[in-house]
């Protein structure tokens, strides 16, 4: 993993990226949804969320761009301290991009302006140059002929991969992905998946949201299981998938990797 | 011996037909129909109000219901965000401004404009400003709501998708928010023209010269003026409708239109 880091053009570029959480906790009214998570990744690095649903991994991907505001501890990411009183959030989310479960495209944009509005407004890049940047993501993602289409004239999963073309166009040194499959039929989940293996293979660092074990374990350089609010269990995918520690880990992959596993304890 | 649905259909619809039958019958009887037509259908003597009803009339109802609309869309935007703001007196304020503006008459308000604020300010405003000022401030109440609940529908994930692209708020309002909320509020805007369309005649309160006359008021000075009872109200009537009908055919077509497609 390293030697991708390192061997890449924009190492030192890349070097700014990376999160770094200590401390998080996250509560709504007396519910405590984060207890206190430490989680670094590093740049280049790809790692991937795992846990029952409520366990907190979706809101400790949303507090690292701060979509979510922690109530306690710090976050580092792209090289600014984004918990800072003082810092520019706007400034901080170029570099961070985010694809949603329920995609979030804007309906009234096709799928070249949904990659160059944030590119002219935001980047204040021309609209040849947002465009052709634009083209180029959506090309990446296979949606290059598609690029004059609205949203609801797509599949999930083309609306899902125009999202990451969307995110893509800002150059971010880091992405978040929030369950990117969950809402999608069956069928174009692996479209979307191959996107982001190919996203991963070029350095991008990627933190990920996800129900899909073959994907995490085939991609993510580590895995962190999350349960009620804590990280219970991290390590590389082979270790954390194939060989958990945890009781909680072992129970939940079972009803994950086996669905007709009914558990009558 | 019971019937079936279809016969019980059949008996009901034609009780209802009787019933309508009775009715129009009664009333054609019941109707003086020669002073009507010497009072409301005297269409022999309202030549003169030609072609001044359509040159002054209708033109003036249509630039004070468009200069209403304008004053009411442009404070309603601002109410509805207002409202929607973090900061509470903004809140505050808004609520306030909505619920006085449509607790009260709006003929209060024309009045309040018309006589009121001259008196106390010492000011002499023009009476398309009055109108201006009066109907817009109104609409502003309503709009506001309409505006507000628009920009309520557009989902969450729209907004966050455009933060998480680093847009300030404001920026994600702007380009991404209120294009799709205008859609949203399309149909009911247009029926708040409608409405701004009949309260135009709220005009009839302040004192006009003649080039200042809307429909309503044209109307009623035909009454005085032509001998022909209320005709010259029912040319006026019909007139509205010229207007309104459209825009509620209007309203239909946007309502269709944003029911199959977000764009």
């Amino acid at each position: 993993m390293n030697d991708v880091v390192n061997s890449s053009p924009k190492a030192a570029h890349v070097q700014a990226a990376g999160v770094s959480l200590t401390g998080l906790r996250k509560s709504y009214g007396s519910n405590e949804v984060l207890k206190g998570i430490n989680l670094d990744v590093a740049p280049g690095e790809v790692v991937c969320l795992i846990g029952p649903s409520g366990s907190g991994k979706s809101t400790l991907l949303r507090c690292v761009n701060l979509l979510e505001q922690p109530n306690e501890g710090t976050v580092h990411v792209g090289g600014f301290e984004a918990t800072h009183p003082d810092v520019d959030i706007d400034r901080m989310r170029r570099k961070v991009g985010m694809v949603f479960q329920q995609f979030n495209l804007f309906p009234h944009l096709n799928a070249l302006q949904n990659c160059t509005v944030a590119q002219t407004k935001v980047l204040k890049r021309s609209q040849a140059e947002a465009d052709k940047v634009a083209q180029a993501n959506l090309d990446r993602v296979g949606l290059g002929h598609l690029a004059d289409r609205y949203p609801d004239q797509l599949s999930g999963g083309q609306q899902q991969r125009v999202a990451i073309a969307r995110a893509l166009s800002m150059d971010p040194e880091l992405m978040l992905f929030d369950e990117p499959t969950s809402a999608l039929d069956p069928e174009t989940v692996g479209d979307v998946l191959s996107v982001m293996r190919n996203l991963a293979k070029e350095g991008m660092t990627m933190l990920v949201v996800t129900h899909e074990m073959g994907f995490a374990r085939e991609v993510a350089d580590r895995v962190v299981f999350m349960d009620g609010g804590v990280v219970v269990e991290e390590g590389s995918a082979e270790q954390v998938i194939s060989a958990p520690t945890q009781d909680r880990t072992k129970e939940f992959l079972r009803r994950v990797l086996d669905p007709t596993h009914i558990d009558l304890s | 011996m019971a019937m079936t649905a279809t016969q019980r259909a059949r008996v009901s619809l034609n009780v209802q037909a009787g019933i309508f039958i009775v009715a129009v019958a009664a009333l054609i009887l019941a109707t003086d129909w020669e002073t009507i037509g010497a009072s409301v259908f005297n269409f022999g003597k309202i030549g003169p109000m030609f072609p001044d009803i359509f040159l002054v009339g209708l033109t003036n109802t249509l630039v004070y219901t468009f200069l209403g609309f304008i004053v009411g869309l442009s404070g309603g935007l601002l109410l509805a965000l207002m409202k929607l703001s973090s900061f509470p007196l903004y809140r505050w304020i808004a609520t306030g401004y909505i619920e006085f503006f449509r607790g009260i008459p709006a003929l209060l308000v024309f009045i309040a404009f018309g006589y009121g604020v001259p008196l106390a300010f010492g000011v002499s405003w023009n009476v398309t400003v009055v109108v201006m000022v009066s109907l817009g401030m109104v609409a502003a109440a309503y709009i506001a709501e309409t505006l507000r609940a628009g920009l309520q529908a557009v989902p969450k994930g729209q907004l966050e998708a455009a933060r998480s692209l680093g847009m300030p708020q404001w920026r994600a309002m702007v380009t991404i928010i209120i294009p799709q909320a205008f859609k949203i509020v399309l149909p009911p805007l247009t029926n708040e023209v409608i409405l701004l369309t009949k309260d135009s005649s709220l005009i009839y309160v302040l004192g006009l010269t003649a080039s200042q006359y809307e429909l309503t008021k044209f109307g009623r000075d035909g009454i005085s003026s032509l001998g022909a009872g209320l005709t010259p109200l029912l040319v006026a009537g019909a007139l509205y409708l010229v207007i309104t009908i459209p825009l509620s055919l209007l309203a239909r077509k946007f309502e269709s239109r944003s029911a199959r497609t977000k764009r």
